[in-house]
């Protein structure tokens, strides 16, 4: 039967794949969807621990408002991730971070 | 029988956001990439339906399918898309394999030494989840909304700025 180390164990496949995107893919976009990735993982670990672990069950709704919360807050950031990318390439002509370092000094 | 076929499904569930996740990372076209968020975003609402929280799937179906996606498709199509259809992996891409793998090694040795025991799974009910977001967790609540609220304000100043210097 479904147990919460199936939910562990696919949000922990799941971040890694995210952590992997993130270091080497070139483009901006690239890494923000990587960085959704992770953020995805997260929320399952936060449902399989609100769904099977023996807490009382408003520490669980606990674990479903912290969900929710951070469902809000990815939103805006990938809103606004995806405005300073705009804003970037049309600044620069590139989207490639490698050639993003003018701030390097 | 019940519970295997539950347990068949929730492994094509998780087979869909595993390989979504596979194909946002490893696809060389990016817009193959964003459609393969898609798949393991509606694989994850799979997820959490298996996790007793429709209210959560159905979230999850509207703001990542529905609205992040979308947004992420409008970007594509505001740039140019053929100046970085085809960028590669950085030279570091080795590395960053290394470190992925490591990271996961540490993790499943750590979640298999840790003493946290399962129970049989039960769902905290819509109700229950609207008291403790509404009363516990209020000023949160209208904090995050206040995030939302300067998010949206900052992406149209960022978008827009370029026109007022000149017109």
């Amino acid at each position: 039967m479904i147990d919460l180390v199936h939910f562990q164990i696919l949000s922990i496949s799941l971040f890694c794949i995210g952590v992997y995107g993130f270091m080497a893919r070139k483009s901006a976009i690239m890494v923000l969807l990587s960085i959704e990735l992770m953020l995805n993982a997260v929320n399952i670990n936060l449902i399989g621990f609100a769904a099977f672990s023996d807490f009382a069950e408003s520490t669980r709704a606990l674990g479903q408002v912290l969900v929710i919360f951070v469902i809000t807050i990815a939103a805006g950031e990938l809103a606004l991730a995806i405005a300073i990318i705009l804003r970037l390439y049309r600044n620069t002509k590139s989207i490639n971070i490698d050639e993003l370092d003018s701030l390097k000094g | 029988m019940i519970i295997s076929t539950s347990i068949i499904l929730f492994y094509v569930v998780s087979i869909l956001v595993i390989g979504g996740g596979l194909g946002v990372v490893l696809a060389r076209n990016i817009v193959y990439s964003a459609f393969s968020l898609l798949v393991a975003m509606i694989g994850t609402a799979g997820v959490f339906l298996f996790g007793f929280s429709e209210f959560l799937a159905l979230v999850q179906l509207l703001i990542y399918g529905g609205a992040v996606v979308i947004v992420i498709v409008f970007a594509l199509m505001l740039t140019k898309i053929e100046d970085f259809r085809n960028l590669n992996d950085n030279d570091q891409w080795p590395l960053a394999v290394m470190i992925s793998v490591a990271l996961l090694a540490v993790l499943l040795i750590a979640l298999f030494g840790s003493p946290i025991e399962s129970t049989l799974g039960s769902g905290v009910g819509l109700r229950h989840l609207g008291k403790t977001l509404f009363t516990d967790w209020a000023i949160p609540f209208e904090i995050a909304s206040f995030v939302l609220l300067v998010a949206l304000i900052g992406t149209i100043i960022l978008v827009r700025e370029d026109e007022e210097e000149n017109p």
